[in-house]
């Protein structure tokens, strides 16, 4: 495998709140690859987006604040960068489409407007030259007859349209990196596959590598080459989409393949995690996932473990991750 | 299947929503949200209803407990029609049709304790129990659904999400309802907590013999739960019939994209995976297509789906009924193995 485009370093992201600093992000790595799609997995309060927003530079701070690591992108490490490189970046080198399209597009603007002023702002490109383009764009992501609904306002389009329309501003202009936070959650199940569709197109065409953000692991299972699951702030576990679904080497990552209900199957007894992810505030001592561990030891409840390789490609953060992986426990 | 005891039957229920109309014109159309929907419940069993956003399943649900009146069509609780019967009937009805909602986080009041909140049903109903009894059946009631009785006096934000929604089913539990509705209880909750409000919800229909009209706009969950299972599509139900028959062998096309839509949680095989992708958005409701509302996105279309509107009606197999002029016979293949 060749050099990754992206690549994130011991990243630690902290919220400043009146009970005091919430660690969000904890010591989070990651690899970026041309044409890969990484998949980053977890539930609310897992820290996923947070990691998302501080690679694109869109953490408000105060009150958050990046405490350790890097964000490499091409040689530039985009947590020390000035802002003129930084936004450079966005839109060229990293590009983002968010969960809530509604609440991402602006909605006093056109559609066509909102397009074709980022290509003529970043691409220096003519009046005329940029809505050509821009109708180019809506075409590309197949909104039905993109020339005439160029001047629509984004409250004019369906959810799933409006989504597209979000992508086409994402990869206006041809980013290396596209990082999609849920971006199908919002969305009907049939209008999913076709979104998700779209992205996988798209990636294979400019040979982008793709961050996705997710909860859900049938997403993932469908279109990740790489996943990282992520608990409380923190990595978990790491591995190739076939191997980590075969194999899951955490047991909140087993946990959450036994729980997912199947359309193809009856069962009376769904496989449950007890308990609820933990609030960033509290934070359980230890392993953050002890409390709700079916097979937690004394030493879990007070050492937090580290992310260590398990086998080739290959990472998990448990004591007993051996017996975990090949099935002991 | 002749002994069947009916609870619930929702017969050519219609709700419409006049839409456009100011003050000085005229009414434009309306929103056909529910057009014509019928089923049967019976006593223990549990009807799945799937359809996605705009199929006109949440006004279904509201519309059978009350909390919104039919255009036209009849909702009967063991034979008394809900939205004609006042009185001691209406009481009685009221008390024992109940709702979970979606949200468990806009579904309670915010400014009361959980106290309060479980003890509200008893004083709109105060004949159900005395109150120096109440108290206790409250924490019985937080035991039932896996709370702890001594957080009696903590708030709903002082619980996560899985904890609120089982406030809510403690609080629709607590009239000893025999029917309740549920709309779409787990959606907003975490995978892993998902599970676990499904199987809650299991146990407390086999304790306490209740029936469930579960609404979901996935096809997933709803197989576990659901004895039969309704798939709806711009206020219709498209398919109704027992769940291994709608999710082995579905006759509709919608049925089948709406499946084929579920992504398969095995990445190994996926490349050689084949599926139809439907095309574009379901359509407005205010303003559906003629003929059968799917043909728009329906790939078997002709032109007597733009004509004639197709009945539900027992298909291939008695145990399922499909309104569509060109019902699949086969099995869906299986995507995912196991």
């Amino acid at each position: 495998m060749n050099a990754p485009i992206l690549r994130v370093d011991d990243l630690s992201v902290e919220f400043a709140t009146r009970e005091g600093a919430v660690r969000a992000v904890r010591n989070v790595g990651l690899e970026v690859f041309a044409g890969r799609t990484l998949a980053l997995l977890g539930e609310s309060g897992s820290g996923k987006s947070v990691t998302a927003q501080a690679i694109m530079g869109l953490l408000d701070t105060p009150p958050a604040s990046i405490t350790s690591g890097s964000i490499m992108f091409e040689g530039t490490d985009l947590v020390t960068a000035v802002e003129r490189v930084r936004r450079q970046v966005n839109g060229e080198g990293v590009a983002m489409v968010f969960q809530d399209a509604l609440s991402a597009l602006n909605p006093v603007y056109t559609v066509g407007h909102q397009i074709s002023e980022l290509l003529r702002v970043r691409r220096k490109m003519s009046r005329s030259a940029a809505r050509a383009r821009a109708v180019e764009l809506m075409e590309r992501v197949r909104i039905p007859a993109a020339a005439r609904r160029v001047d629509d306002y984004p409250h004019q389009f369906s959810g799933g349209m409006r989504q597209r329309i979000m992508i086409a501003l994402a990869v206006a202009l041809n980013p290396r990196v596209l990082i999609a936070d849920e971006p199908t959650t919002a969305l009907d199940v049939t209008v999913q596959a076709q979104i998700m569709e779209l992205l996988t197109e798209l990636q294979r065409e400019n040979g982008m590598g793709m961050v996705l953000i997710t909860h859900d692991l049938g997403v993932v299972a469908e279109v990740a080459d790489d996943v990282t699951v992520m608990y409380a702030g923190r990595i978990v576990e790491r591995g190739s989409v076939e191997e980590l679904f075969e194999h899951a080497a955490h047991p909140y990552t087993r946990g959450l393949l036994r729980s997912m209900p199947r359309t193809d199957r009856e069962d009376d007894e769904l496989w449950a995690i007890p308990g609820a992810p933990p609030s960033p505030v509290l934070t359980p001592k230890g392993c953050a996932f002890h409390p709700r561990c079916d097979i937690a030891i004394d030493l879990c409840r007070s050492e937090q473990p580290g992310l260590e390789v398990i086998a080739a490609g290959r990472t998990s953060a448990c004591h007993l991750r051996a017996e975990v992986f090949d099935g002991r426990a | 299947m002749g002994e069947r005891e009916i609870v619930l039957e929702v017969d050519s229920l219609v709700r419409h929503f006049p839409v456009g109309g100011g003050l000085l014109s005229r009414r434009r159309g309306a929103v056909q949200a529910v057009d014509g929907v019928s089923f049967t419940l019976g006593r223990g069993e549990t009807l799945g209803v799937v359809g996605e956003s705009g199929c006109g399943k949440s006004t279904l649900a509201r519309t059978i407990v009350g909390l919104d009146s039919p255009t036209s069509g009849h909702v009967r609780y063991r034979g008394v029609d809900v939205h004609a019967a006042s009185g001691r009937e209406l009481r009685a009805m009221r008390r024992s049709v109940q709702i979970v909602l979606q949200d468990p986080y806009t579904s309670l009041n915010p400014r009361k304790t959980v106290r309060d909140l479980l003890t509200q049903p008893f004083e709109i109903h105060p004949d159900v129990l005395p109150r120096d009894r109440r108290l206790s059946r409250v924490k019985e009631l937080l035991d039932v659904v896996g709370l702890n009785p001594d957080h009696l006096d903590r708030y709903p934000f002082q619980f996560s999400g899985g904890q609120r929604q089982r406030i809510g089913i403690a609080r629709a539990l607590a009239l000893e309802p025999e029917v309740v509705v549920c709309d779409e209880p787990v959606s907003a909750l975490d995978v892993s907590v998902q599970a676990q409000v499904v199987n809650l919800l299991r146990r407390l229909q086999r304790e306490l013999g209740l029936s469930y009209v579960f609404i979901a706009h996935d096809l997933s969950v709803v197989r576990h739960i659901s004895d039969r299972v309704a798939v709806m599509y711009l206020g219709k139900v498209v398919e109704l019939g027992d769940r291994r028959e709608v999710y082995e062998r579905p006759q509709h096309p919608y049925t089948r994209a709406l499946l084929e839509a579920v992504p398969v949680p095995e990445p190994r095989g996926r490349a050689s995976r084949a599926r139809t992708l439907l095309a574009g958005d379901p359509p407005s409701p205010v303003d559906p297509p003629s003929g059968c509302r799917f043909r728009t996105r329906c790939p078997k279309a002709q032109s007597v789906c733009a004509e004639t509107e197709p009945v539900l009606r027992i298909g291939s197999t008695p145990a399922a009924e499909v309104a569509c002029h060109f019902p699949e016979q086969t099995p869906l293949a299986r995507l995912g193995g196991a």
